[in-house]
């Protein structure tokens, strides 16, 4: 685990001992807003099947950082690569070897559930793309809804759809926005299964932003802490909360989300 | 250029009308009304005058078919665009290995399938109805039609990197812009009937040829090819113009980080 560190020190950092390919690294990102730094030299490395969470509260930077990546927004300074390519130069190819999902976007709620599914297996250049979507429906145990128009669902149901659609390409990076927002705890708890156990199997890399703790314990190999657009604090879940003197992980949240820092205020020596 | 991606993406147009019939009444209804509305002022006026001018004024009922060329086109990419919005599917599509290119061509071929739709019912009804034979204007219709649409797709271009610039705030203009051009391009008059003043402005715009050339058809029979000649010259430079409008517009949402904001909104 780290704590507070320079540029220099995460640079440093970075280049341990994980010998797996890097499938998604940024350098130095910096993405500004009016004068504001949403991203502040941000780098991190996320190696294939790995899953790497990235935490930090409301305006922490997550989904600037997720935008980033996905190429919806551009950087302000620094570098972003993909199965090492550069990001912007080879959007399309790494598009293709990817796929995102979101609570906070939809499927066309118009269309019925197999439809929006057909329209991205044709995208993607899904081979035999009915079978596929019928095995991942029944993965996600969803087999039911595929004649359902998709704007009726309810959120269990278009998260496990729009999960569905992330794995149609079978991608080797997936990013995932908080993807158990609003759902009740066992339809999160089945949520999370799939995707660890669809990860896991096809040794996918997976960024994954959540503001559930429990998600995060569950589903993610290591963890970074985002605060003003800087990395606070990174390593496993469980190293994090054994070295910050927390109970758990949502403490540890809580701490950073309000003082910035992991460990608490240290106590000051009584003036002599 | 994938042709498969631009057929997914066509696909899903197509899903989309089947699933909402009313979206193929709006392609019918109002030019419907619009065509009986016009054809029955063509009829009261014929009946009304001894010139030759009745005769003429059937050019009324080609002249608001090939408007509605123009406008079916510049609709198929702008409503295109806004169906994604609407149904907050724009991030989806931009996170998919979708090309610019490819998003515009899929939305240029939904603006072709409507014009395509609607010209059939029009012809259809205006040919019935008011003894009004688009066909009359022979081969001539081609170029007639591939002109205005080609300029249409030119507006729909324009219109969408318009709202994407300013926001859903700004979606009217996806109905509103063929409107602004509409008063000098000479739908239902000649050039030479505009202001003076106006006169020029009217040639900077390629449906003006289009619609003078379809005048001089249907009232001689012959075609200046120099009309034909200046739309089409006109139209590779407002395709290149509305094209790369659409894209500095959508690389500087990117840049100001506004695609997301609007995509999510």
């Amino acid at each position: 685990m780290t704590f507070p560190s320079s540029p220099a020190k995460i640079a440093a950092r970075m280049s341990t001992t994980d010998t797996r390919e890097i499938i998604l690294e940024a350098r130095e990102l910096t993405r500004e807003f009016e004068g504001v730094k949403a991203l502040d030299r941000f780098s991190f490395k996320l190696h294939r099947g790995e899953v790497l969470g990235l935490l930090g509260a409301n305006g922490a930077g997550k989904t600037t950082a997720m935008n980033c990546l996905l190429g919806l927004t551009l950087p302000t300074s620094g570098d972003l690569f993909a199965f090492g390519l550069p990001l912007q130069a080879n959007r399309i190819q790494i598009l293709q070897r990817s796929n995102f999902s979101s609570a906070y976007t939809a499927l066309p709620g118009n269309l019925l559930v197999w439809q929006n599914l057909l329209v991205f297996a044709r995208i993607y250049g899904v081979p035999n793309p009915k079978k596929k979507i019928a095995e991942l429906m029944e993965l996600l145990e969803i087999s039911h809804l595929d004649k359902r128009v998709t704007g009726q669902l309810s959120a269990g149901e278009s998260t496990r759809v729009n999960l569905c659609k992330a794995f149609l390409n079978d991608p080797e990076l997936l990013m995932l926005d908080e993807p158990t927002a609003s759902l009740d705890p066992d339809i999160a708890d089945k949520v999370r299964k799939v995707v660890r156990k669809v990860q896991r199997e096809r040794d996918i890399g997976i960024l994954y932003t959540s503001h559930n703790m429990r998600d995060i314990e569950e589903v993610c190999d290591r963890v970074i802490f985002l605060h003003k657009g800087k990395i606070v604090c990174e390593g496993t879940p469980s190293d994090i909360v054994a070295q910050s003197s927390s109970d758990n992980l949502e403490d540890v949240f809580i701490k950073i989300a309000r003082d910035g820092e992991i460990l608490d205020e240290p106590k000051k020596d009584p003036a002599p | 250029m994938s042709i498969r991606i631009i057929s997914a993406l066509v696909l899903r147009y197509l899903f989309l009308y089947t699933r909402t019939p009313m979206r193929l009444v709006e392609l019918v209804f109002w030019p419907l009304v619009d065509l009986v509305v016009w054809g029955n002022v063509t009829v009261f006026i014929q009946k009304n005058s001894n010139t030759e001018f009745g005769s003429f004024i059937l050019f009324f009922l080609g002249a608001m078919i090939l408007w509605d060329v123009l406008f079916r086109a510049q609709q198929g990419v702008a409503i295109s665009f806004l169906e994604d919005v609407w149904t907050r599917n724009l991030l989806n599509v931009f996170v998919a290995p979708v090309r610019t290119v490819e998003y515009l061509s899929a939305t240029f071929f939904v603006g072709f399938l409507r014009i395509l739709i609607t010209c059939v019912v029009m012809g259809f009804v205006s040919w019935i109805g008011y003894s009004f034979n688009i066909f009359q204007l022979h081969w001539w219709l081609v170029p007639f039609f591939l002109n205005l649409m080609v300029f249409g797709w030119s507006l729909g271009m324009i219109s969408t990197a318009l709202i994407l610039r300013w926001g859903q705030a700004a979606e009217s203009l996806a109905w509103a812009v063929p409107f602004f051009i509409q008063p000098v391009v000479a739908v239902f008059y000649r050039v030479e009937d505009m202001p003076a003043w106006s006169q020029p402005f009217a040639w900077l715009f390629p449906a003006t040829p289009i619609f003078e050339g379809m005048r001089e058809v249907m009232k001689t029979g012959t075609m200046n090819w120099s009309h034909l000649w200046l739309a089409a010259g006109l139209n590779v430079i407002y395709l290149t113009l509305a094209g790369w409008l659409f894209v500095w517009v959508l690389n500087m949402t990117r840049k100001r980080g506004l695609l997301t904001k609007f995509a999510t909104q």
